[in-house]
């Protein structure tokens, strides 16, 4: 019978919940609550000072009103002043309030941590112990710098009573986690390891959690506590089930302990000493040996706490993964498991098989189990116990099993629950992939994941098909052959279209010889799904057609009629219209042998981890794909599948803009694919954002360099870059560079990133990289209004005799730029020779019918195409007294117009192009650079020092080359910059 | 352990717990999240789900779910037994506990929760150690005059808005201890 409440309940705190309860609406409750706010505010500030139960019901009053959801913004000091008291249950309250409502006020902050430093010093072991729960459940910085300290000693202080001790414990693990830089090691980390032998079960129990949290990042420091650890369990697991009496559990003794033991042994690989680990090994073989007793007591308890030991057992052999034979009786223990009446039993073996069965050891012995998984997964009520069960399937499939498995989940994706659809999609697509003996099951897999579940289908997915397929040349005739038939079905998914569309326009020539699917049959089979697509398939069928054009010449007069029709030649989409228009021309313009070139094959995908395993790893979480990631239990494998491997026939220069899915990832902050004018159409199809722009990915710097050298002649970007040459617009009237052009060019020496101009309508932003005589620059171009800009065209001119100095080749931009939109124009530039002046840019527009134009120097400097050289001071002497002729010399005395700092020195030279020569010059303030400028017709060797003058705020500069116009130029340049 | 919350059938949260640093505005969106997950099981689906990064553990006895939340490496099945062992817990202090109980000595639940769990860490598992602790704050009460014996003619008072009683014992079905 009720004991009844021995407790100190507060009939005023009793009523109040029971009015609570009693409230039927939310409203009612809510004025109840106001009610009793303003009543306990004015207790509190009445005159009349309150006595100390009445302080404790009502700060437990607002307590209860916090955790039913309400603000409570005051009786802070009240519970404050309750921290003090000497009566136990109301120091009690004040202490449950503060952990709850933790205040970051300072001051009270200040006052806590006055009265936990009191209650801790008391030596009244309760109190002591509330002040330590307080300090845990708070566990905040400021209490870890008032507490972290003193908390180790009161842990191994011999006095301290063993509940203290065990609080103590645990305080300092919640510290440690928050703030571990606050827990100082020492002395008494020893101490705490022999913790692992008291006598009092409870006080083990506890510092076992702070042993494992704090060798997890000290492994060495606390090494000791292994062979403590073994010789602790094994004692328990030896133990007879009634000798540990109250710690005894449902006739399992001390599970909690035991299994938090298992855990700090996981924190280490296995015991070196032979005895410690015969001694480990024996307990782990007596847990699996008990797990084949029968039960000593049919509670659910018992089973349970027996099982979380025989489960914890099973991570550590599993974390040894080094003892066969134990590793194969923990998967027959779980095979047992996967049948068992509990469910939870059932997800857990599940579970854990996963793991066992990335170990070589006991693969084998969990693929014996497939039958009783692939029965879970169809069978299981419950959906988190089918997730497990397709989980462990993946895990364990290699080659041997790879058709079944596949098959099998196959199946399951017909009626799994949508919410796991998704990943048994990339995981069905990576293991067709990873185990494909033959690419046309590979090609078949793929297909039917469409057919089944083509909404859960991603685009990684069906790129990474394509890739394959354009990789692969023996399986090119048989995806035509499968996605053509595909395609009759009367009602397929877009995805299909996407991936037919691609195909055939690859490959369709390879079944075109059989007259049911004769290429105008390809093309109306196509074109019957066109109208019921979305713009970006429909997008990608016109590339289909223009391909079908180039291989196809008989359909020609058909697809021009459609690419005519109104419905494309003036499609409200732009994206289409355009294509429509191009592909129109191209086809009617164009020689079939330039066709031919411009349509050629796509060239094969560089290779790379599939983008399908890095999204499975994003929505499981680091270590889902674990299974599969090396396949180190199959080091045979990579023949075929060690990734997508061109076949050596058609390996070539990759064409930079086939780079497809590593930028996915992070698709680059500007331009929208119109501006890429049309160059990248056609290999744009998988593109429906920027993303396929090569080169303004998330690693400009890598990606720039190589790009830089000339892309091969045989990329269609190349073909179809449209250069134009270089002095067209020469003969126009240019207006005059504006007035701040060289401040603007000035900026751009030492950099080459940044804003180049800006006004109320345009920002022009530059971003360059150059290497050797070579660069490559990109032009942003902002619209900074609302409204269009048209007739947009920004050219580069090469005024007199730069013409022959330097090839600056561009791309053409769109010609409208819409308001707020920006565009971006690639410059490829070589450097023939040396140069003095700048190519200007030209960037002429209509903005609201007003002409606009403006001339800009383009921040091209010959330093640009520095090559910094390394030498010794000896080196540089005798090449500085090679160049001794008076015109090979230049120098400039000038007066810093910039703080002189001489970090910022060294940037500007380093951004200058020359390398920085340390311990050359006998001064150390001054500052000794070499480099090379390297043209196509020649190189020009370059040295350079320059002196400051800290006194008189003043530099000298002294430049020498091989050639004079150089050494004046470069000292020009230069001294503008200090 | 990272947090435990006991709420009702009806979703009312009767205890929360919390051992890592959330705001409450987040803790208030994960009880809502969870609540709403867990009481949309059906009775025989299995006591431990994924959610989030975190694995969930939960049992139900007669109007209360219990809930906790544990990490990657945490053992699913001593912590179902964290579960019992706390019910049983309250249900010693209280002498056949109820939902009831809980809510009108929240108060006990917690001291006695901190007695049992510190920092997310099972302290202490005997049972006689985590009660004489707090027995002897009991004996130490002061005003006797206040002191009100389990309020029952309250509680039989008092209904929840939607009318449930919450008085149910929370071991009184046997299913509560055996498996389900």
């Amino acid at each position: 019978m009720p004991a009844v409440s021995k407790g100190d309940g507060m009939r005023g705190l009793a009523v109040f919940i029971s009015d609570i309860r009693n409230c039927k609406s939310k409203e009612a409750e809510i004025k109840r609550i106001n009610k009793e706010l303003a009543n306990i505010r004015s207790k509190f500030k009445g005159d009349k000072a309150l006595d100390g139960y009445s302080k404790k019901k009502y700060v437990c009053k607002l307590l209860f009103i916090f955790l039913l959801g309400h603000d409570i913004d005051f009786g802070h000091m009240e519970a404050v002043n309750l921290l003090s008291s000497n009566k136990y249950t109301e120091k009690q309250i004040g202490y449950l309030f503060i952990s709850v409502l933790v205040n970051s006020n300072s001051e009270l902050i200040r006052l806590i941590n006055n009265a936990i430093k009191n209650d801790l010093a008391s030596r009244n072991p309760t109190f002591m112990c509330l002040a330590l729960h307080c300090i845990a459940n708070v566990g905040s910085r400021e209490m870890g710098e008032a507490f972290a300290a003193d908390i180790p000693r009161i842990l191994v202080a011999g006095d301290s009573m063993d509940s203290v001790k065990q609080s103590a414990a645990l305080c300092l693990l919640r510290l440690y986690k928050a703030s571990p830089d606050l827990v100082p090691m020492g002395e008494w980390t020893a101490r705490v390891v022999h913790l692992l032998n008291d006598q009092h079960m409870g006080v083990v129990t506890a510092a076992v959690s702070l042993i494992t949290c704090l060798c997890k990042k000290n492994p060495d420091d606390f090494k000791t506590c292994i062979s403590l650890a073994v010789s602790r369990l094994s004692r328990i697991v030896s133990s007879a089930s009634t000798d540990l009496q109250d710690y005894t559990y449902y006739f399992v003794p001390a599970p909690w302990l035991s299994v938090k033991l298992l855990r700090l042994l996981q924190c280490y690989p296995p015991p070196e000493d032979a005895a410690v680990k015969g001694r480990l090994v024996e307990c782990l073989e007596t847990v699996l040996n008990k797990a084949q007793e029968p039960p000593k007591s049919k509670k659910v308890q018992h089973s349970n706490a027996k099982n979380a030991i025989l489960f914890e057992t099973i991570s550590l052999i599993i974390h040894y993964d080094s003892e066969p034979n134990l590793l194969v009786r923990a998967c027959n223990q779980l095979g047992q498991f996967l049948q068992h009446r509990e469910t939870n039993l059932r997800y857990l073996a599940l579970e854990s098989m996963c793991t066992l069965a990335s170990s070589e050891f006991s693969h084998e012995a969990v693929k014996t189990h497939i039958d009783t998984v692939i029965n879970a997964l169809k069978t299981e009520r419950d959906v988190s116990v089918r997730q497990r069960a397709a989980d462990l399937l993946y895990a364990m499939c290699d080659r041997s099993n790879a058709k079944q498995i596949v098959s099998e989940m196959l199946r399951y994706l017909e009626t799994a629950d949508y919410a796991i659809r998704e990943e048994i999609v990339l995981k069905v697509a990576i293991l067709a992939e990873k185990y494909a003996v033959d690419y046309s099951w590979y090609v078949d897999t793929i297909l039917n994941l469409i057919r089944i579940a083509g909404d859960y289908v991603s685009e990684e997915v069906w790129y990474r098909v394509l890739q394959i397929v354009t990789n692969r040349d023996d399986v090119q005739g048989y995806a035509a052959k499968t996605v053509f038939e595909a395609l009759q079905a009367p009602a397929c998914h877009e995805n299909m279209v996407k991936v037919g569309g691609y195909i055939l326009g690859e490959f369709g020539n390879l079944i075109a010889g059989d007259p049911r699917s004769s290429p105008p049959v390809q093309f109306s089979l196509l074109h019957s799904k066109f109208h019921l697509c979305s713009v970006a398939t429909r997008a990608l069928l016109l590339s289909t057609y223009i391909k079908f054009i180039n291989l196809f010449p008989e359909t020609k007069a058909t697809i021009q009629g459609v690419l005519r029709a109104g419905s494309q030649l003036r499609n409200a989409d732009v994206e289409l219209q355009q294509r429509a228009v191009e592909y129109l021309t191209l086809s009617s313009v164009a020689s079939t042998d330039v066709l031919a070139t411009v349509l050629e094959e796509m060239p094969p995908f560089p290779e790379r981890e599939s983008s399908i395993l890095a999204k499975l790893k994003r929505k499981k979480g680091p270590g889902a794909g674990s299974a599969l990631d090396d396949g180190r239990r199959d080091p045979s494998s990579n023949d075929i599948n060690g990734g997508v491997e061109p076949t050596p026939s058609t390996v070539s220069t990759p064409s930079p803009s086939a780079d497809l899915l590593g930028l996915r990832a992070a698709p680059p902050p500007v331009a929208p694919p119109a501006a890429a004018g049309a160059g990248n159409l056609l290999v744009d199809v998988f593109s429906d954002g920027p993303a396929a722009q090569p080169s303004l990915g998330p690693t400009p710097e890598e990606a720039f360099l190589s790009e830089l050298e000339p892309p091969a002649p045989e990329s269609p970007m190349a073909l179809l870059a449209d250069p134009a040459p270089a002095a067209d617009p020469g003969a126009e009237d240019i207006s005059p560079p504006i007035p701040e052009a060289d401040e603007l060019l000035n900026k751009f020496v030492c950099k080459n990133n940044g804003v180049l101009f800006e006004n109320q309508l345009l920002q022009i932003g530059v971003k360059s990289e150059f290497r050797q005589n070579l660069g490559r620059m990109y032009l942003f171009y902002g619209n900074k209004t609302s409204v269009q800009f048209q007739n947009f065209s920004p050219t580069v001119i090469h005024p007199g005799e730069l013409q022959t100095q330097l090839a600056v080749q561009t791309k053409r931009v769109a010609a409208q730029v819409d308001g707020g939109a920006q565009v971006q124009q690639v410059l490829n530039i070589e450097c023939l020779r040396d140069f003095l002046t700048p190519p200007l840019l030209s960037v002429r527009f209509r903005y609201g019918g007003a002409p606009q134009a403006l001339t800009l120097k383009l921040p091209v400097t010959v330093n640009k195409f520095f090559q910094p050289t390394e030498m010794t001071a000896q080196d540089f002497f005798q090449r500085w007294k090679q160049l001794s002729l008076p015109q090979q010399e230049a120098q400039k005395i000038f007066k810093a117009n910039h703080p002189m700092d001489a970090e910022v020195t060294k940037a500007k030279l380093l951004g200058f192009g020359s390398a920085l020569l340390d311990n050359v010059d006998p001064n150390p303030e001054n500052f000794v650079g070499a480099g090379i400028i390297q043209t196509k017709a020649l190189q020009v060797g370059c040295l350079l020092r320059l002196e400051p003058n800290a006194q008189a705020q003043m530099y000298r500069l002294t430049l020498r080359t091989s050639k004079e116009t150089v050494s004046h130029h470069l000292c020009e340049l230069l001294a503008q910059q200090f | 352990m990272q947090f435990m919350l006991l709420f009702s059938r009806q979703g009312k949260l009767r205890l929360q717990k919390w051992y890592v640093p959330l705001s409450d505005k987040e803790k208030k969106k994960i009880t809502r999240e969870l609540v709403q997950t867990v009481l949309a099981r059906k009775p025989k689906m299995c006591s431990f789900l994924e959610w989030r990064d975190l694995k969930i553990v939960y049992k139900r006895y007669a109007s209360l779910y219990f809930c906790c939340a544990i990490e990657d490496q945490d053992n699913e099945l001593i912590t179902l037994e964290i579960i019992h062992r706390y019910v049983e817990l309250l249900d010693k202090y209280f002498g056949s506990v109820c939902e009831l109980d809980i809510i009108f000595n929240f108060e006990k639940a917690y001291f006695i929760l901190d007695e049992f769990l510190l920092g997310g860490e099972v302290q202490e598992t005997s049972k006689k150690n985590v009660l004489k602790a707090i027995e002897q704050a009991d004996l130490l009460q002061e005003d006797k005059n206040a002191y009100c014996p389990r309020a029952f003619f309250l509680y039989v008072a008092s209904t929840d808005a939607i009318g449930c009683p919450g008085g149910s014992w929370l071991f009184m079905k046997p299913c509560c201890y055996g498996h389900s």
